[in-house]
């Protein structure tokens, strides 16, 4: 009995039982999706990954058809699900902190419009709001010949949002050219700038000087190449609008909720970052003479910011994990081509899911690191 | 050295006056809503968007909406208003699915023992809460499940699987989250903390896998998958697997909340346990686990929330939750128009936020409750 209770004796016998139930597990696990995917026929390699697919996709970034391979779909897949990503994601994150700042507000109209929207948004399911923008909302909207035109230029109906498409012409490289040296060239003064204020004391006005730069330049060069871009408006022909960028309803309606919801998460992180900088930080810098937006530059901002950064980035990440939700609009995404129509024509379930929750993964480990990388940097230094 | 006194104030002075701007309706106006330039044109703008808003919308819902109609002919006439009248029609469908009418009151009843046991369990001054936890984790399940199921035994017919829908799916899948979540967190946290590194590593990779990746893919991995991993014999019923990936997918959720209430306490309560001789299952059932788990109830509540909204996707394997119903009743060519959609659509969010913002309320009630006496 003595012998049982030794700790090092116990933690070998008690891993031992757990390495030998989860194997036990794995194992019969194993064996039995074999035996049943022989005996159904499903194919237990990947072989299936260069067989041709026989489905439409209606959005694709790259060449894809009919008779392209399920690998193929899988690339148009992901790209669709990291195209909301990068739409949503900087939208999501604008919306949010202006939200959240109306949180603070001092006005009460604003900051109570700002804690109704959160509650609402928060506390409604992401599915219910996306199924009603689709549905409810712009399955609604009139035909192309009534398209709800804003401006003249971008145009809303049952079939999607319509931009005006940027042709580039003889001067569109200038332009490029102009903006990368405008923001290369703000960036160079304001490093000039901290190192002149270290050394003499002297400041310099370099935000002015930035948005002077980056609106002037390319201003500069609009003038000097007399329009660089030509915009291509949607125009209505039969009963359709031509031309244009046309973002299908799916993705329009996807985007909007996938953002209006996360941006209410966004809120309720930046408005508790905020109020987590303590009172006497903003007393002191008031004690130092700083004005309010100059202490709120260097002294609430930064130590928000610390707070903030590592919930707002699992934010990020529920959004890409959300919008595999894209399934339930019938939007083209990971989810709904690869574990929905792929997995139905090949039966090959393990070997998709698997393909599928590993791209989940892989981006929500790569964020972690990105995220560690930032803590490590910006972390408070006890010293 | 009395004389040097000069002056001895005998009356004390008349009170000034309060000042008339510090308190009252006037004085908050101008502190909250006239407080500067921007906070004036913010509130001018304000109120004419209001104006603009409200009126319609209240119009909407209540004096141009159908409140009573046989069918959707009188709310296609009717463009301006809500069809509430659709959802009155629809209303036994949207609460049982197809469930046989003769047996609804099955249903019925076995909603109104799990609430009378979770008023029990969350009332703050409740006696016997203990009692209350027992029956509703262990109990409540198997009651749940022979009322709903049927039992030959006890002469209720066997109601298959197919025919369940509704609010009873939505709630029963929310049951289903909290019971097994619950203590499968509390294992897998406990594992996570463990000083053996395989328990550890298989604890860490269960988490995280789990929460890397979207409830939809283990949706899917559950209702695709798992009749491939068990021999063919005991294939699980369509119902039962999207509970499973809903038990697995919350309890990685619910595993970092309790690691969250376990790294909050201090160690002295561990040393003190293990100095009182306790061992492990003692050491974390009677004193860790009773601590920790009280200072994460707030986590919890706010999880749950999280999991409940989540119970709308089990519809993507084509189990008949509350929303899935409602999606289902549009269909009904009797009861089609457009403004019969967003009405239903509306009540569905309000049913969902009832739900969510009570719990979220009560989960701040604690919190606080917490708060006041952390703070003795």
């Amino acid at each position: 009995m003595t012998f049982f209770n030794d700790p090092r004796v116990r933690a070998v016998v008690y891993q031992g039982l757990l390495v030998a139930a989860l194997g036990a597990l794995l194992l019969g696990g194993v064996y039995n999706a074999y035996v049943n995917m022989q005996a159904r026929g499903i194919p237990t390699g990947f072989g299936f990954w260069s067989q041709v697919a026989g489905f439409n996709i209606n959005l694709h970034l790259i060449p894809y058809s009919a008779v392209s391979t399920y690998g193929q779909a899988f690339w148009v897949g992901l790209i669709n699900t990291l195209l909301v990503a990068a739409i949503g994601i900087p939208l999501a994150t604008l919306l949010g902190f202006a939200v959240g700042v109306a949180r603070l507000s001092p006005n009460w109209l604003l900051s109570r419009s700002a804690r109704i929207y959160t509650d609402v948004l928060r506390n409604t399911p992401l599915l219910l709001q996306l199924l009603f923008w689709y549905n409810a909302v712009l399955k609604a909207l009139p035909g192309p010949r009534q398209s709800i035109a804003l401006g003249g230029a971008v145009f809303l109906n049952n079939r999607g949002l319509y931009l005006p498409a940027p042709i580039p012409q003889a001067g569109a490289p200038w332009f490029v050219a102009s903006m990368i040296a405008a923001v290369v060239l703000a960036l160079l003064y304001r490093r000039r700038a901290r190192i002149v204020q270290a050394l003499t004391g002297a400041q310099s006005p370099s935000g002015r000087v930035a948005l002077a730069l980056v609106v002037g330049l390319p201003a500069l060069a609009v003038v000097a190449t007399d329009a660089p871009f030509d915009f291509e408006v949607a125009t209505l022909s039969g009963f359709n609008l031509k031309g244009g960028v046309q973002v299908i309803p799916e993705l329009a309606a996807l985007v909007f909720g996938l953002v209006t919801f996360t941006a209410a998460f966004i809120a309720e992180i930046v408005r508790a970052g905020v109020q987590a900088v303590s009172r006497g930080q903003v007393e002191a810098a008031a004690a130092l003479g700083l004005h309010r937006g100059l202490a709120n530059r260097l002294v609430v901002v930064p130590q928000a910011m610390r707070l903030i950064v590592p919930p707002l980035t699992s934010q990020y990440l529920n959004l890409v994990k959300n919008s595999s939700l894209a399934v339930f609009v019938g939007y083209p995404d990971l989810v709904q081509i690869f574990a929905g129509t792929v997995l139905n024509q090949t039966q090959a379930a393990v070997q998709v899911m698997a393909i599928t929750m590993g791209v989940y993964l892989a981006l929500s480990l790569a964020v972690a690191a990105a995220l560690n990388a930032y803590n490590a940097r910006y972390a408070l230094k006890e010293r | 050295m009395s004389d040097a006194i000069a002056f001895v104030r005998e009356r004390s002075e008349p009170l000034d006056p309060p000042p008339t701007l510090a308190g009252g309706a006037i004085a908050w106006a101008r502190a909250n809503l006239f407080s500067s330039f921007g906070s004036t044109l913010t509130t001018v703008a304000f109120i004419a968007l209001a104006l603009w808003l409200v009126p319609p919308l209240v119009r909407w819902a209540t004096i141009d909406a159908v409140w009573a109609a046989p069918d959707g002919a009188l709310c296609r006439q009717n463009q301006d208003g809500a069809c509430w009248a659709f959802v009155a029609a629809k209303m036994d469908y949207l609460r049982y699915g197809s469930y046989p009418i003769a047996e609804r009151w099955r249903v019925d009843a076995a909603e109104a023992l799990g609430a009378a046991l979770i008023v029990w369990l969350l009332w703050p001054t409740a006696p016997k809460r203990g009692w209350a936890a027992l029956l509703f984790f262990v109990a409540y399940p198997f009651a749940a499940f022979v009322l709903l199921r049927g039992s030959p035994r006890f002469g209720l017919p066997m109601v298959d699987t197919i025919l369940w829908g509704g609010v009873l799916v939505t709630l029963l899948t929310a049951l289903v989250a909290i019971v097994f979540s619950l203590p499968l967190g509390v294992l897998l946290a406990l594992g996570r903390r463990s000083r053996l590194p395989v328990v550890r590593l298989a604890s860490v990779l269960f988490i995280e896998v789990m929460r890397g990746v979207p409830f939809i893919t283990v949706l899917f991995m559950t209702n695709t998958m798992l009749p491939l991993f068990v021999p063919e014999a005991w294939t699980p019923d369509r119902l039962i697997r999207p509970l499973i990936g809903m038990a697995l997918f919350s309890a990685a959720y619910m595993a970092e909340e309790v690691r969250g209430g376990l790294q909050l306490l201090p160690r002295g309560q561990y040393e003190g346990a293990m100095a009182l001789g306790l061992n492990y299952p003692r050491m974390m059932g009677l004193v860790i686990l009773p601590q920790a788990l009280t200072m994460v109830i707030p986590g919890i509540v706010n999880n749950f929330v999280g999991l409940f909204m989540d119970t709308t996707l089990v519809s993507v394997v084509g189990v008949t939750d509350f929303l899935e119903a409602m999606n289902n009743a549009f269909k009904d060519p009797a009861w089609s128009g457009p403004t019969i959609m967003a009405t239903g659509y509306v009540f569905a969010g309000l049913f969902y936020f009832a739900f969510c913002w009570g719990m979220a309320r009560y989960s701040t009630h604690v919190e606080r409750r917490l708060a006041a006496g952390r703070g003795r």
